[in-house]
């Protein structure tokens, strides 16, 4: 009974192995467990599941094994009738967790919801928009380890891809969901890696301490330093709306991986050009903005900086105060650009434009001049060119160096 | 025999399976590995096993920077080469500079203790895997005194996870697992009951159902959890809002008193704010 409940936890996707298998019997010879279903259950599951995204399909197959319900498991993985369903969990709930669910509005309303849930948030999740991303969480999260947990089952089998992604949503961190086909973004964002020594002082500096000790006539002299680390900070700042719609898709797929990939990632949106103010959320960009010059006085500029942008517009909207089409800008968008690559030696502008409609439009020339010709297409080539340009130490504009520029650990390239 | 089994305790409510994961755990010397959302109380989980079953507690609370061995010693090499370069007398003996690690202490315990290994996920992603010998044998090596140090008593070990990185499989295959469930109603009342015995029925009962209401608002970043709720009643309490002050139907009031203890940022207090607006609305 128990070897066959085995196999077939194995054949309904719960990766159980041996050892844990001899485990739950081991707990069973100890008598863990009193002689109860519900007990053998909870016993069962512990032993032998070890994520909780296994727990409903562990579910099905307990109810399959051990209420005789032969095959059935097989057909769940078809289209199942809900009225099966409904008898199968019948049979699986106790009395008190079916007055529970009753008093959720009843099996036909709960799973007619959870259906159209599964529904909306596929859709969603292909449409890919932005929202899906920061309110990802269902009102349904926890019901898969409900009592009611079987009935998430059931939709898993019929909407498997959706309720993965689902599940991947529920237990991971799904901000950056869109990650898939960002892998080449991210190995072009690599280019930039750049490992010094910072924080805590926790490592055998060798040839510092042999120095030391040489100078201390002998008399041992340890010297730490700091563990190595990607130290790359990088400040993004991302146009929003408008002409920028149709490559929103590239934008988020970079904006995520830039966010996998460094640890000091900071962002920013504005609007086809900076002014005097950036946002960092998109709903509330009316009301919760950042003041530019805040925002240069707080990044040093150690800081690199990529601009994000089409750059496409009309050119008062750089050369003229009060060009801005939102509102009325005090100065031109030009000396804020100027304000940005003075402050910040290290600055690129990715353009998702192809590089060959650039000369048809005259603010992506302008904008090209003001970052000093620093532009480049938002292709994996481009990228490429943007992460050397950016890795060089001064930047173009070769002024400003970063504090730690003399010191003999200054970031090291090693890629 | 009976003193091990585990029930919960005045301060802390157990579920039926929660006990008997840590029964289980504890009658066959396996680690148990407990998940579940945050404040659901994983990690005060140790701390009453070890108050219930009057056993030793050991913690070690895992950082970005943890490294296994550092559960197990540490051989303090520098001030080992300092004492020498001084002439201590200390320095003859090997054993001066091995610091102890928290698992060491805990195989050293007279009693059965408990052991917590606390967000095992944060550390690096092979550290699960420096530790496979250790919990499966009970046992680890100190090569540099050539000891074999064996745990006297296996110790009652609880690892929590807060799922920020998939643990290996081969590491899964040696815990048992256990997720906390975030509490319905009824259990939530009782947990409730433990920390406020003197509560009035009215007002938790309001409490609650508030409470329930914002963790079902759909899209929130973060859903407020039970030591939340906690914080808030104990803020209720000390600010004396009446149970009235909490039902939903005063139209002057959008959202729960006092819910800074319960919503913790601004894009979620507007998104309930916004809610509710749109439900009034709707509701008219």
């Amino acid at each position: 009974m128990l070897i066959r409940f085995f196999t077939d936890l194995r054949a309904g996707g719960v990766p159980v192995t041996l050892p844990e298998f001899l485990a739950l019997l081991e707990a069973l010879e100890a008598r863990v467990a009193a002689l109860s279903a519900e007990e053998f259950y909870y016993l069962a599951r512990l032993a032998m599941v070890k994520d909780e995204r296994h727990f409903d399909r562990f579910d099905r197959v307990f109810a399959q094994t051990f209420e005789g319900a032969e095959k059935l498991f097989e057909k769940l993985t078809a289209e199942l009738p809900p009225e099966w369903l409904k008898q199968l969990t019948e049979r699986l709930l106790s009395e008190e967790e079916k007055r529970k669910v009753e008093a959720l509005g009843g099996w036909d309303k709960l799973i007619e919801t959870l259906r159209q849930r599964l529904r909306e948030q596929k859709e969603r999740h292909e449409g890919g928009n932005k929202w899906v991303g920061t309110a990802g969480t269902s009102p349904f999260g926890n019901q898969g380890f409900n009592p009611e947990g079987v009935r998430m089952g059931q939709a898993a089998s019929r909407h498997r891809r959706a309720v993965k992604v689902w599940d991947a949503r529920e237990y991971r961190n799904f901000d950056d969901g869109i990650e898939l086909g960002t892998r080449n973004l991210k190995m072009g964002l690599r280019r930039l890696r750049r490992f010094a020594r910072e924080g805590a002082e926790e490592e055998l500096d060798l040839d510092g301490t042999i120095d030391a000790t040489a100078r201390n006539a002998g008399l041992l002299d340890i010297k730490l330093q700091p563990e190595r680390r990607n130290a790359v900070k990088l400040l993004l700042l991302l146009d929003v709306g408008g002409s920028m719609d149709p490559h929103i898709k590239v934008c988020e797929e970079l904006f995520s991986a830039a966010r996998a990939e460094f640890k000091h990632l900071e962002y920013f949106y504005f609007h086809n050009f900076p002014y005097e103010r950036v946002w960092k959320d998109n709903r509330r960009r009316a009301s919760v903005v950042t003041d530019t010059w805040s925002l240069l006085r707080t990044f040093n500029p150690d800081y690199r900086v990529v601009f994000v942008g089409d750059a496409t517009m009309s050119p008062y909207e750089i050369e003229q105060p009060g060009g801005s089409v939102e509102h009325w800008n005090e100065e031109s968008g030009r000396v804020w650009m100027t304000r940005f690559t003075r402050h910040f030696p290290r600055l690129v502008w990715l353009n998702p434009e192809t590089e060959d409609r650039w000369e048809w439009t005259p603010s992506v020339a302008i904008t090209r001049e003001l970052v000093g010709g620093r532009m480049f297409p938002l292709t994996l080539d481009g990228l490429d060119r943007a992460m050397r340009e950016l890795r060089q130490r001064g930047g173009q504009t070769g002024g400003l160096h970063s504090p730690h520029a003399d010191s003999p650990d200054h970031p090291v390239d090693v890629s | 025999m009976n003193e091990t089994r585990f029930t919960g305790t005045e301060s802390y409510v157990a579920t039926p399976d929660l006990m008997m994961a840590v029964n289980a755990a504890v009658i066959l010397g396996r680690p148990l590995l407990i998940k579940g959302e945050p404040g659901t109380g994983k990690t005060q989980l140790a701390a009453e096993i070890a108050r219930a079953l009057q056993r030793p507690l050991h913690e070690w609370h895992i950082k970005s920077t943890s490294k296994a061995h550092h559960g197990l010693y540490e051989y303090d090499a520098v001030s080992r080469l300092r004492d020498s370069q001084l002439g201590e007398e200390k320095v003859h003996d090997i054993r001066n500079y091995i610091v102890k690690g928290s698992l060491w202490e805990a195989f050293e315990s007279d009693v059965q203790p408990v052991l917590l290994i606390d967000e095992i996920d944060k550390a690096d992603i092979e550290f699960p895997n420096d530790l496979l010998r250790e919990l499966d044998r009970m046992e680890f090596f100190v090569n540099e005194t050539r000891e074999l140090i064996k745990a006297r008593h296996r110790p009652i070990i609880l690892i929590t996870s807060n799922n920020e990185k998939e643990l290996p499989d081969a590491f899964l295959r040696r815990c048992f697992f256990h997720y906390i469930r975030f509490p319905d109603a009824a259990t939530m009342e009782k947990i409730v009951r433990v920390h406020f015995p003197d509560l009035k029925a009215e007002l938790l009962r309001e409490a609650l159902t508030s409470f329930f209401g914002v963790r079902e608002t759909p899209g929130l970043r973060k859903k407020p959890s039970t030591s939340e709720l906690l914080d808030w009643i104990k803020l209720l309490l000390a600010e004396d809002i009446p149970p009235e002050a909490l039902r939903g139907d005063d139209p002057k009031k959008l959202i729960p008193v006092l819910h800074g203890a319960l919503l913790k940022n601004e894009q979620d207090v507007h998104l309930f704010e916004q809610l509710v607006f749109l439900n009034r609305r709707a509701g008219r």
